[in-house]
């Protein structure tokens, strides 16, 4: 046996042992797995059960809580335009980094002059522009996914980060928008990187004084589209 | 030299008391604790009536995994192998850093970056690699500030509560080369932009990130990190290969079950929400993905976890690190978190850390409390530190391990408490004597026989009647 072997086998035997787990395991092991096949939802806090309209000002309310700008945009015009002014307000050239996303790649960029680059981001870029595949409104926090599309880089390195969510991918809570991953990724399989962004970076280690842009983004701007 | 010897244990807790009273700047630092964490936690949970609800399904989910770790263990194991990564069992703190070494050689790494993690405190992971020539960066700014001063964390979540920033400016001058000696860092923002400079350099070198996991999910095979800077998700994400380092009992079967902990977790931590970030991890990069580690492993740490599975003090076990039993308990807000010399600090430290490392190691901790109950009240996990504490100090003293006065007189008093007549007329003249003693004052000074309990404060002295004639008074119409 392989030493990696053996101190696998040193826990689970010990793990077992202070159970008292038996040779015959059966009434243990289908709990465990109506457990995981059920996936039982716990308590859904009741503002996330409310109207469409209700639950989209929560979420707003919620990410400018934490700091974040958030845009309702009816046209993707307006929300090219409402990118533009923003990095302006910061002070940043009108140059965005972003994925292969066909939602993102579909808006009228040249409309508002702003210039773009693809693919991950090695530190050198300033504002980085991702989608965020769901929402949950409860607590204004977006569902972001890693792939070429996305790629997790965007969201934590430059220093400015946009978010765009499709109205309708705006959800009640954690648990809807988790089964929004499970009808895409399959039952018990997940991306490499699921992020979950509530707000801009920020960080009260020192005296307990929250300040913006610890190591992520100083601003983060929600867009909403529809 | 035993390779043990790198082993964190416990530190005197009486020296370490009577300095924590004497520092004026800890003294400073420790209102912040009463200033923020617990007004925020208590804003937090009103903002959301069903909290109690959701407390009591959080300690469900934990004692269920708990009940099935062994079966829960085998399917993370196997759903990580799935998703492309790696799972490595570490039975001892010993067995954990030479896992982890090994993998960051076969990384070829020269360069580690760390997100914050109690675990990698606990196993000594920074000394074992640094020794071993890889340098290891610290991101979480508190971790960065406690790295450069050769410090260790004094809350497990607010690690440089202990610390003004006055203190923190002087160490970013000495430790910071190549910045000018005179730059201005009066301001908290002052600080964060120079650690975020500082820091991004090692993000973008690194070849190992290793982070620690709040939760780990067995349906996905995911580790989960809740940070606010955004550290632990560039380490994470950045460098090529990503090592987790956590203990078993932060598993949890399903993402749902995640969810109804996440809800508890930063409300009673610093009050907040949701963090500003919630990364769940699976596996390496795939073939599709244009950024991300290409080798993903995680190491388990059982180090003493499994013998406490079955007995007296597994509901310790359900403990998710929020820390608000540290801020909520008066002792931690007097003395802060070095003087316990434990990693593990508090209300939660003081049930864990005999528990890991043996009661003989730790016998003051369980009793610095004054059982006040509020550390029970508001952790999200309903685990009863109080009851556990006393579990301990009746151990401790089933050992035979007090000093023979504390024994005497404790036999003295139990011989008395548990004769009511006795007690009542042994209790009835004395204490008239004693309100006699303290006349004019209300208070004594200086006890005989109890020199080392006045020496740092006064007794109040008894009324003059006892309570128990007292309430029969009042009863008579």
């Amino acid at each position: 046996m392989s030493r990696a072997e053996q101190q696998r086998n040193a826990i689970l035997s010990s793990v077992k042992a202070a159970l008292g787990a038996g040779p015959d395991d059966a009434v243990r092991r289908s709990a465990v797995e109506q457990r995981l096949t059920r996936h039982p939802r716990g308590t859904i806090p009741a503002r996330a059960r409310q109207d469409e309209t209700a639950l989209l000002d929560l979420f707003q309310t919620m990410l400018e809580g934490q700091g974040a700008k958030v845009t309702r945009a009816a046209a993707p015009g307006d929300a090219v335009r409402a990118i533009a002014e923003d990095l302006r307000a910061h002070g940043l050239p009108p140059c965005l980094r972003l994925g292969d996303d066909a939602l993102l790649r579909s808006l009228p960029f040249g409309a508002a002059a702003l210039q773009l680059r693809f693919g991950a981001t090695h530190g050198d870029d300033r504002a980085g522009l991702s989608r965020a595949i769901a929402a949950a409104a409860e607590t204004g926090t977006l569902f972001l996914v890693s792939g070429a599309d996305n790629p997790t880089s965007l969201a934590f390195l430059p220093e400015s980060h946009t978010v765009v969510v499709r109205r309708a991918d705006i959800v009640p809570c954690y648990e809807d928008a988790f089964d929004r991953l499970r009808a895409i990724y399959g039952e018990g399989s997940l991306p490499r990187s699921v992020n979950l962004i509530s707000g801009p970076s920020r960080t009260a280690d020192i005296e307990q004084t929250i300040v913006r842009g610890a190591h992520g983004p100083k601003w983060l701007h929600v867009v909403v589209l529809g | 030299m035993s390779k043990a010897s790198e082993d964190v244990l416990p530190q005197a807790f009486k020296a370490g008391v009577a300095q924590a009273l004497a520092d004026e700047d800890l003294q400073r630092a420790l209102l912040n604790v009463k200033r923020g964490f617990i007004a925020k936690r208590a804003k937090a949970v009103a903002k959301l009536p069903e909290f109690g609800q959701l407390r009591d399904e959080g300690r469900a989910i934990k004692d269920h995994t708990l009940q099935h770790l062994d079966l829960y263990l085998e399917i993370y194991e196997r759903n990580v192998a799935e998703s492309g990564g790696q799972v490595h069992f570490a039975p001892t703190s010993e067995d954990a850093r030479d896992i982890v070494l090994r993998l960051c050689r076969e990384a070829d790494a020269r360069l580690v970056t760390k997100g914050k993690s109690m675990v990698s405190e606990e196993i000594g992971l920074d000394a074992h690699l640094e020794a071993a020539g890889i340098e290891v960066a610290e991101t979480d700014l508190g971790e960065h500030i406690l790295q450069i001063r050769g410090d260790t964390p004094s809350h497990i979540i607010a690690p440089v509560i202990h610390l003004n920033k006055e203190e923190i400016a002087k160490d970013f001058v000495r430790a910071h080369a190549g910045l000018p000696a005179k730059r201005p860092l009066a301001t908290v923002e002052d600080l964060v932009a120079e650690a975020r400079a500082v820091l991004r350099q090692k993000f973008l070198s690194a070849q190992v990130g290793i982070t620690g996991a709040n939760l780990l999910i067995a349906e996905t095979g995911s580790s989960v990190i809740v940070t606010n800077e955004g550290n632990g998700d560039l380490t994470a994400a950045l460098p090529g290969t990503h090592i987790v380092v956590a203990s078993i009992e932060k598993l949890v079967p399903t993402l749902e079950d995640a969810c109804t902990i996440l809800r508890l977790l930063a409300r009673s931590a610093t009050g907040q929400e949701i963090t500003t970030y919630t990364s769940f991890t699976t596996g390496p990069a795939r073939q599709s993905d244009v950024d991300g580690p290409r080798a993903y492993h995680v190491v388990l740490l059982d180090n003493g976890r499994s013998a406490i599975l079955g007995g007296d003090f597994q509901d310790m076990l359900r403990c998710i690190r929020c820390g608000a039993c540290l801020n909520h308990c008066p002792v931690y807000g007097a003395i802060g978190g070095h003087a316990y010399g434990s990693l593990y600090p508090g209300p939660m430290g003081a049930v864990l850390t005999p528990a890991l490392y043996g009661i003989d190691q730790a016998r003051d901790l369980p009793n610095a409390s004054s059982f006040c109950g509020r550390c029970e009240e508001v952790c999200p996990m309903a685990i009863p530190l109080p009851s556990l504490m006393r579990r301990w100090r009746e151990r401790d003293f089933d050992r035979g391990d007090p000093p023979w006065q504390q024994r005497l007189a404790l036999k003295i008093w139990a011989f008395a408490a548990k004769r009511p007549r006795l007690y009542r007329a042994l209790s009835g003249a004395l204490m008239p004597l004693l309100a006699r003693a303290a006349v004019g004052k209300g208070r004594f000074r200086r006890l005989p026989f109890a020199a080392a309990w006045t020496g740092t404060r006064d007794l109040p002295a008894p009324q003059g009647e006892t309570f128990h004639t007292l309430y029969r008074k009042r009863r008579q119409p």
